[in-house]
């Protein structure tokens, strides 16, 4: 299609073929599971539990996910966040497409390597503190697409995975379920020491 | 008093909340008014067709579960008649009706999932979604009793279905249907007559009669516009020679009129399940083959009504245990070639609902 | 019932310039010259009598010898269908005219066949990738495709 302003749709589909190619020729190796906040520097000298417990409180029972849903495990994603199994009653009711407003992302479906630069993108708008959950066996090795031309082998080749929950797809127990060990994961947070 | 405008080039997608998976729209819009649009494809690509050459015809029916992922009954009732077809295999008339009771069902789900999502397009967010839902968490139960899965049930076999129906699955079903006409009416009284849902999707989107036989559109999107063609009827398969039902056609080939042939064959499946249930016979579900069997060679294309439109599966066989080729004629796909003259000349607001009236699943449409 | 149509009959109801362009007639489908097959498509498309106005699926094959596109076409108002076949042997630039003119439901189709095949299509109006990024090596589905991980 003629977009005129100076651009044209091919020399899009260039660039962006461009950006797809280098990001499969850099992730190569699993990325490691994150350990803390690599990038914070707060060193504080007096201990504060308290405020750890609060903050981690805070956090741990008002995960808002991101929806960036490819494929199959959107609708058991679907049916947990619907009245059956309710994941309001863990403060996550809320969807919201702006990766601003978000701090957990549920990657629910495979990943190609034509979306991975999109998903890359959105998980760095992400304000820190955010976690990531891979659901499905697509998420955490390609699952029954493994060896395809397209798809990528886990999403922990281009994100920084903190919980794996297997299935195909994940039955809805199994998700909140994974949801539980995430919960866990952060309480065990503290500001001071980083982790 | 003209509104002065600009023109603005526009991405929509591939992350979106309205676009029904991984879909992205380049549109050239001038104000709110769209110019020109591409649709751009392949965010979902998983080489299936690709994979389908390196396994046997047994281990790609897991595979084709995932092609439309809400609709995996169909899914694999089609590639399971395409290799029967092929090797000449004979199925019970008690796996028959089974398989329509299963066929149907999963065709409730699509549909309502299907309008379900067409009414959070246009801002109710969630109402209706989610009391749809509800009919759709029993249908999941009740599949969950035969098979055990939720969504993916990789269930037909060739010669049959892989397991018989439990005891308390008739019981279940007939509670089911006796209480989703109720359901259905209580939908319409709030939604079928609601102004904001008439205006908004009242002769938007319009596609024609010509068009869509020139588009090659199937499903309910070609019987909106007024074609009469429904391969349950045209060319039947398995047994619904013997069934009695409508084809629900539109006039207009708009959004309203693709909403409503959703809601009517909702009540025609039910419909055909009762008439299926009733007529049960008795007697074993599945006539086995072997795990690695070879069909001779050659090639087969057959096809079903799926909920989206004509799903077929093309299979090539070369003589030995894997097939040669497999290509699928994905309805999702090919409705969407009409996309570009159904948007031209509409806002973006009515983009995403035309957009949504259209009902895709990635799964498909990428393969 | 949607009946297949004896293609003998066909073929000797085609008029004398375009029943030359019939390679073959095999089981499954007319086997037609890759260049005549616009001219055959639009000739069946309004003849009385066959009227196959609805092209339900394109289907592009690789034997290894030859490349062989498959076209489905149906007629919803007589209810019948046919099956025409092209044999390209060129592997290293294959080429076919577009049948985008006659149907529009050929565009997406067609440019499947080009991402995954490397079959040309001239004639279509938008002839580039669709599932694939540009830039990917090689053609998936062909049969000497390889790729390493």
């Amino acid at each position: 299609m003629e977009i005129g302003l100076g651009i044209n749709s091919m020399d899009l589909d260039l660039y962006e073929g461009h950006i797809i190619e280098d990001l499969k020729n850099s992730a190569i190796t699993a990325l490691p599971e994150p350990s803390g906040w690599l990038e914070e520097e707060i060193e504080r000298n007096i201990i504060t539990t308290t405020v750890d417990k609060l903050l981690n409180w805070g956090r741990k029972t008002s995960l808002w996910t991101e929806t960036s849903f490819t494929a199959c495990c959107t609708f058991e994603f679907i049916s947990t966040s619907s009245s059956r199994f309710d994941i309001a009653r863990f403060g996550m009711e809320v969807l919201r497409s702006s990766p601003r407003h978000a701090d957990l992302m549920i990657t629910a479906g495979t990943l190609t390597w034509k979306m991975a630069p999109q998903i890359k993108r959105v998980y760095e708008q992400m304000a820190e503190p955010k976690w990531v959950i891979a659901m499905g066996a697509c998420g955490i090795s390609g699952g029954i697409f493994a060896d395809s031309y397209s798809v990528v082998p886990g999403y922990n080749r281009i994100l920084p995975v903190d919980v794996y929950i297997p299935g195909c797809p994940p039955r809805p127990e199994a998700l909140l379920a994974g949801i539980e060990l995430l919960r866990k994961k952060i309480e065990k947070r503290s500001i001071s020491k980083g982790k | 008093m003209a509104i002065k405008t600009e023109p603005m080039f526009l991405n929509l997608g591939p992350v979106h909340p309205s676009t029904h998976g991984v879909f992205r729209m380049r549109a050239l819009v001038d104000g709110e008014v769209i110019t020109d649009i591409e649709p751009v494809f392949g965010y979902l690509h998983r080489g299936i067709e690709k994979l389908a050459e390196g396994k046997s015809y047994r281990q790609f029916l897991p595979l084709s579960d995932r092609l439309d992922y809400v609709s995996s009954m169909n899914n694999n009732m089609a590639y399971v008649m395409a290799v029967e077809k092929l090797a000449g295999i004979e199925v019970p008339q008690r796996a028959e009706y089974i398989r329509v009771i299963m066929a149907e069902l999963q065709r409730i789900i699509a549909h309502l999932l299907a309008i379900g999502s067409f009414f959070n397009d246009m801002g109710t967010f969630f109402t209706p979604f989610f009391y749809m839902f509800i009919q759709k968490e029993k249908i999941t139960d009740l599949f969950e009793m035969v098979c055990g899965q939720r969504l993916l049930y990789n269930y037909m076999r060739f010669g049959g279905v892989s397991h018989d129906l439990p005891p308390e699955f008739i019981p279940a079903l007939t509670r089911f249907l006796d209480e989703m006409p109720a359901e259905i009416k209580k939908y319409e009284r709030l939604l079928a007559e609601n102004e904001i849902v008439l205006a908004r999707s009242k002769n938007v989107g319009v596609l024609t009669r010509e068009m869509a036989i020139n588009a090659s559109a199937a499903g309910p999107v070609l019987r909106a516009s007024g074609v009469n063609w429904d391969i349950r009827k045209d060319d039947p398969y398995s047994i619904y020679d013997r069934l009695d039902f409508t084809v629900p056609t539109g006039t207009n080939g708009d959004c309203y009129d693709r909403y409503r042939v959703r809601v009517e064959e909702l009540t025609q499946s039910l419909n055909i399940i009762r008439q299926a249930v009733d007529g049960l016979p008795k007697g074993k579900v599945l006539n086995p083959v072997p795990l690695r069997f070879r069909p001779s060679s050659g090639e087969v294309y057959s096809h079903i009504e799926g909920n989206k439109g004509e799903l077929g599966f093309h299979v090539i066989s070369d003589g030995s245990d894997k097939p040669y080729r497999i290509h699928v004629r994905a309805p999702s796909f090919i409705n969407l070639t009409a996309l570009r003259n159904m948007l031209i000349g509409w806002k973006l607001a009515d983009a995403i609902i035309i957009f949504g009236s259209i009902d895709i699943c990635l799964g498909e449409v990428d393969r | 019932m949607t009946v297949e149509l004896e293609y003998n009959r066909i073929v000797e109801a085609l008029p004398q310039d375009l029943a030359s362009c019939v390679i073959a007639v095999e089981n499954h489908g007319l086997v037609i010259q890759p260049e005549r097959i616009a001219d055959i498509a639009a000739f069946l498309k309004v003849e009385p009598g066959m009227e196959l106005d609805y092209l339900c699926s394109v289907t592009g094959i690789d034997y290894i010898r030859y490349f062989e596109i498959d076209y489905l076409l149906y007629s919803l108002k007589l209810n019948h269908r046919l099956t025409l076949k092209v044999r390209l042997t060129d592997r290293s630039e294959p080429t076919v005219p577009s049948l985008t003119g006659l149907w529009l439901g050929a565009e997406l189709q067609e440019r499947e066949i080009f991402d995954l095949l490397g079959i040309n299509f001239s004639g279509h109006p938008g002839m580039k990738r669709i599932f694939l990024w540009e830039g990917f090596p090689g053609h998936p589905l062909r049969k000497d495709y390889s790729h390493g991980h």
